[in-house]
């Protein structure tokens, strides 16, 4: 029973099996999160270094909890107040951590590929946490955590991703987990905002009509428009954008059957998703955030087992 | 053992748990997983037979995450269900095999997170008295085994491996 890698990179490099495994063990931790004392002293001899040169509310938090429940020693690290402000390397500062004796990295960048950088040069294991718009694993597992829980399984399922696909790490995870599982995935969103040769590279369909790839799933995941990754603008305004591609009551209404509607968080709300949604029965992301501990307990679990202490 | 004198044991420790709960009132009886399940399953259907069932608190703990070797490798998870308070009551560990104590200790500490017994007791089917690493013993012993640390105890189930017997390899 191990993770065929050492580290949590992406989805890319993890096998079926490996996905299967930590959905398994995540439905384990999530009963140790109903429990009267929601903590267990799996990984006290571990510490753990929470790296987060960009900002988070959700999934820093989450990780910080998940550590906490399985008993392992935190150090958290933003890069405001440290001194990559005063032009440490990314190397340079991990390199003293570790030499504080730390087992695991927890990181996100905003350059895409830096764990994998760090991967390559430093002996702990290392976390993904997201890194620039490359990939975002953990929250790829949560998500098909909760679609699991909700639909019972991941094969044939129909998922929609719907927005800003082209800068969005949360879909890459996704597109890559859902493909691996037996899903069956469409992109949707504005031409500009989906990369023209998506469709085959990952075998997904691609939908620039809002209201067909909703008739078409069984679960829509919203993504949020990433104002801060864009350069330049790729559509003309927010309200132009909500207008044609925001997921509202009217519209969910309208369709022929319920449909599930996820979101990675944080909500632009009244702009890719309404008010009335984002809190109605048909939406998982309060779901969502509650398994993210239980999905990220079992990650760090899965990758410190093993690992002998010397 | 024969699966006979496997059947004669198990109903003599049933007997012996009533002897000292009577009706199972404030007693809760909880198997480890994965393979104290079979026999604890087994015990429970029995004490049906002689007690008003609804009396019956039975759930089943999974002690994988307060195993003192993690870092040594993983073990395969299992379901933990305990569908009540264990606060004040009686609790009865039920497993098959007490070989170094480590399982019971890591139990101990497992149960203790679900709130605070009035008393904790062990019934173990096989009992290998000379290879405890921690001082811990049972209250109710199925057959004590004499064996030397190397050796193996293997209680085979019908439920998971078609037969009813118990070997020393």
């Amino acid at each position: 029973m191990q993770l065929s890698t050492p580290h949590l990179l992406g989805i890319r490099d993890l096998q079926p099996g490996d996905i299967q495994l930590i959905l398994d063990t995540a439905t384990q931790f999530k009963e140790v999160l109903q429990r009267p004392i929601k903590k267990v002293p799996t990984l006290r001899d571990v510490t753990i270094v929470n790296l987060f040169y960009e900002n988070s509310t959700r999934t820093r938090i989450s990780f910080e909890l998940a550590e906490k429940r399985l008993s392992a020693d935190i150090i958290n690290f933003t890069a405001s107040g440290s001194s990559a402000a005063k032009g440490e390397t990314l190397l340079d500062t991990v390199n003293n951590i570790l030499s504080m004796k730390v087992d695991m990295v927890v990181m996100r960048h905003s350059a895409s590929g830096a764990p994998h950088f760090l991967a390559r040069h430093i002996p702990a294991a290392i976390v993904n946490a997201g890194d620039g718009i490359n990939e975002h694993p953990t929250q790829a597992l949560l998500d098909a955590f909760s679609i699991r829980e909700k639909l019972g399984s991941l094969a044939g399922r129909k998922v929609a991703i719907i927005g800003d696909i082209m800068h969005s790490r949360v879909a890459l995870s996704n597109i890559y987990l859902l493909k691996k599982m037996g899903a069956e995935v469409t992109v949707a969103g504005p031409p500009t905002l989906i990369p023209v040769h998506i469709r085959e590279a990952f075998d997904v369909r691609v939908e620039y009509n809002l209201r067909k790839a909703l008739e078409w799933c069984d679960v829509a995941n919203v993504l949020r428009i990433q104002l801060e990754r864009q350069n330049q603008p790729l559509f003309s305004s927010l309200r132009e954008y909500s207008l044609a591609y925001g997921v509202n009551k009217r519209l969910l209404d309208s369709l022929s059957k319920e449909i599930v509607i996820m979101h990675p968080g944080p909500i632009n709300r009244g702009v890719e998703l309404d008010s009335d949604v984002a809190d109605s029965k048909q939406s998982l992301i309060l779901h969502q955030v509650e398994n993210g501990v239980a999905v990220r307990m079992a990650v760090l679990y899965l990758l410190a087992g093993g690992q002998s202490s010397n | 053992m024969n699966e006979q004198q496997l059947d004669l044991t198990i109903q003599r420790l049933t007997h012996q748990l009533l002897e000292n709960h009577l009706d199972l009132e404030n007693t809760v009886l909880i198997g480890i997983q994965p393979r104290g399940v079979f026999f604890s399953n087994r015990v429970v259907a029995l004490l049906k037979t002689q007690v008003d069932p609804a009396h019956i608190r039975y759930g089943k703990l999974d002690i994988t995450f307060y195993r003192d070797d993690v870092r040594r490798g993983l073990h395969e998870l299992n379901q933990t269900e305990i569908p009540f308070s264990i606060e004040g009551r009686n609790v009865v560990l039920i497993d098959d095999v007490l070989w170094t104590g480590r399982t019971i200790r890591a139990a101990l500490d497992a149960l203790l997170d679900f709130g605070r017994p009035a008393k904790v007791e062990l019934c173990v089917l096989i009992d290998r008295r000379f290879t405890r690493q921690l001082p811990i013993q049972a209250d109710y012993i199925g057959k004590p085994i004499d064996s030397m640390f190397t050796q193996k105890v293997k209680v085979y189930w019908k439920e998971k491996d078609g037969k009813d017997e118990v070997a020393l390899l």
